[in-house]
């Protein structure tokens, strides 16, 4: 397409007068340009039609979904299905909707966050500045180990969790979260951290600072932007995930994505497509609110724990 | 403590050590304990309880006659040829479209990024519904006047993985296009002026120049795309729950429901050490390459 901006004679290079660059003004309308912006706002449609199917969905009434086109905009605009699916939707005998779902998951996952960000900044620390015998070993095992599928390792933590009582429990999910945070984390902060200056270390430990008080008063005070790139990262995934809730919390525990999945997928009663869209909306809304908001550091998020790896 | 004359070795760095007690936890009784124990207790015949009652292969033999069984892996096969294959082409070339100094470069990559915020659950229920026979994209098509019109991959269970695979893509592409993006940016601007100058064509400058230069990149890319193809799950469970009958079934939805539902927890370990097996196929010849060259330097 483009190859005709590349192709002309060798002799223009010579001709210092023109500059480096060449032939450089082209029209706003040229055909490369058509083609590109055109494909690219093409494909952006594809990818907001979804959205925007939902949410219309999920504004109209059911007469007019039964009616009408998935994609028209909504002739009379309701908000009955976002306050039934909030707080009227079944799941088996309970009908008090998705909010019980969105308190779970809050209660799962800010203290997950919390305790899965400490831990792996404590561990990515050591593993920068106070490597011990064997530290790089079982480092190594952390970073193997996120790669095992979750199916080998759910039945022992199981096990495990049965064994210290907080099967079923919030508190048991909150605990298998900040385990399988922990790699992906861990190399966030081990990377972050040893590419501070190393006199920064030496100086404070001259000064007879110790492990954790180098942590709190000099590591962490340098280091917010990548935990609010580790929070990023935490929110949207504890509050996507499906597996975990579904394994190790029981009906009234359930996170909010299990229990979405319950209502739109139950068997019984009449579909209700526009209170199901809501529910979907609401569950989403979550990571997508911390999506927009947080922009280039999301996106750095996930190239930080993707290419390093 | 007690017979202490000089600092023993177990106690230098003792603060360090006591701090990565959850993280050495993690790996060794979770990581390799965990994962040793499920493969240690599919050669058993455990049902409803995991039971030492070592009966050799019998699992794995039964698993491998297993019609539902077959059917995950060929889901899985066709479906990761397609994630893969797709996500890679549709991924590079979107980066390589931004890579153009475009205007609204931002928002742009906002729009193709999104879906990788929304859980699998979100994007299986969405699209689950935009791909209802009766109310989607097939009844609108209908009612424009084609009314022959067929795109029904839900129901009908010879092309249902392809409804999966629909759906995995919108989701997960933005990732691939962030890390081809970043690939991209990381390219020298003299290598793209020395092609020009050349009088290189710029589609022959990507594909035989850039996209060779990019090989860590696509080799992470690919590991990350095929640990993501293994553990799918929740996709599957919100669009079609394994339907119709088996024909969208994936090995970890066998596993969870042989463990927790058929409760024969024998055949749900071998087939998550079926899972494993696969999974070290990809990483292990990866982990050699990348952590036993750089031992070398």
């Amino acid at each position: 397409m483009s190859d005709q901006a590349v192709s002309l004679p060798p002799a223009t290079i010579g001709r210092e007068a023109l500059g480096p660059r060449g032939p450089k003004p082209r029209h706003t309308f040229s055909r490369r340009n058509i083609f590109l912006y055109g494909t690219l706002i093409v494909v952006a449609l594809y990818y907001l039609l979804p959205l925007y199917v939902m949410v219309v969905t999920s504004l109209k009434g059911m007469p007019e979904i039964r009616l009408g086109n998935i994609f028209s905009p909504p002739l009379e605009i309701t908000f009955e299905p976002w306050v039934k699916a909030w707080s009227q939707a079944c799941t088996g005998l309970n009908c008090d909707g998705l909010s019980r779902g969105f308190w779970n998951s809050v209660r799962i996952t800010v203290p997950s966050v919390i305790l899965s960000i400490a831990i792996a900044s404590v561990n990515g620390y050591a593993l920068a500045n106070w490597r011990f015998k064997g530290a790089d070993t079982f480092f190594v095992i952390l970073i193997v180990g996120a790669f095992i599928p979750y199916q080998v390792m759910i039945y022992p933590i199981v096990i495990i969790l049965r064994e210290i009582g907080l099967y079923g429990s919030l508190s048991g999910l909150v605990i298998v979260h900040s385990i399988f945070g922990m790699p992906i984390l861990t190399l966030l902060f081990r990377n972050y951290f040893s590419s501070m200056p190393e006199e920064l270390f030496r100086a404070a430990r001259v000064d007879g600072a110790g492990f954790w008080g180098i942590y709190l008063r000099i590591m962490l005070p340098m280091s917010l932007p990548i935990f609010v790139v580790a929070v990023i990262l935490q929110v949207t995934g504890i509050w996507n995930d499906f597996l975990f809730g579904v394994v190790y919390t029981r009906p009234d525990t359930y996170p909010m994505t299990v229990q979405l999945n319950n209502i739109v997928n139950s068997v019984q009663g009449v579909k209700e497509y526009n209170v199901n869209m809501a529910a979907t909306i609401l569950t989403g809304l979550v990571p997508l609110i911390v999506y927009f908001i947080s922009g280039k550091l999301f996106v750095r998020g996930i190239a930080a724990g993707a290419v390093k790896g | 403590m007690s017979k202490s004359e000089r600092p023993n070795q177990l106690f230098r760095n003792l603060n360090a050590k006591v701090a990565s007690i959850p993280m050495i936890l993690t790996a060794l009784v979770v990581f390799v304990g965990g994962t040793a124990w499920t493969v240690l207790y599919s050669f058993t015949n455990s049902k409803l309880l995991p039971r030492l009652n070592f009966v050799g292969l019998d699992q794995y033999y039964r698993l491998w006659s297993t019609p539902r069984w077959l059917v995950s892996i060929e889901n899985l096969l066709i479906y990761g040829v397609l994630s893969l294959v797709f996500s890679l082409v549709i991924g590079f070339v979107l980066a390589a479209l931004l890579d153009q100094k475009i205007r609204f470069e931002d928002t742009f990559r906002t729009i193709f990024l999104y879906p990788f915020a929304l859980s699998f659950i979100v994007t299986g229920l969405v699209w689950q519904w935009l791909l209802n026979p009766d109310f989607g994209i097939q009844h609108v098509v209908r009612s424009l006047g084609w009314e022959s019109f067929s795109f029904n991959p839900l129901y009908d269970s010879s092309i249902v993985i392809y409804g999966i695979s629909i759906a995995a893509l919108w989701q997960g592409t933005g990732l691939i296009m962030c890390l081809m993006l970043a690939g991209l940016r990381g390219i020298d601007e003299d290598i793209w002026k020395a092609a020009r100058v050349d009088g290189i064509p710029m589609w022959k400058t990507y594909l035989f120049i850039i996209i060779p230069m990019m090989r860590p990149v696509f080799i992470t890319t690919l590991v990350i795309i095929a640990s993501g193809i293994v553990k799918v799950y929740d996709l599957v469970v919100a669009q079609t729950s394994g339907g119709p009958g088996i024909a969208s079934e994936v090995p970890a939805k066998y596993v969870y429901d042989y463990m927790f539902f058929a409760q024969n927890l024998g055949q749900g370990f071998a087939a998550s050490t079926m899972m494993l097996l696969s999974v070290m196929i990809v990483i292990v010849p990866w982990a050699y390459l990348e952590f036993g060259g750089r031992k070398r330097v």
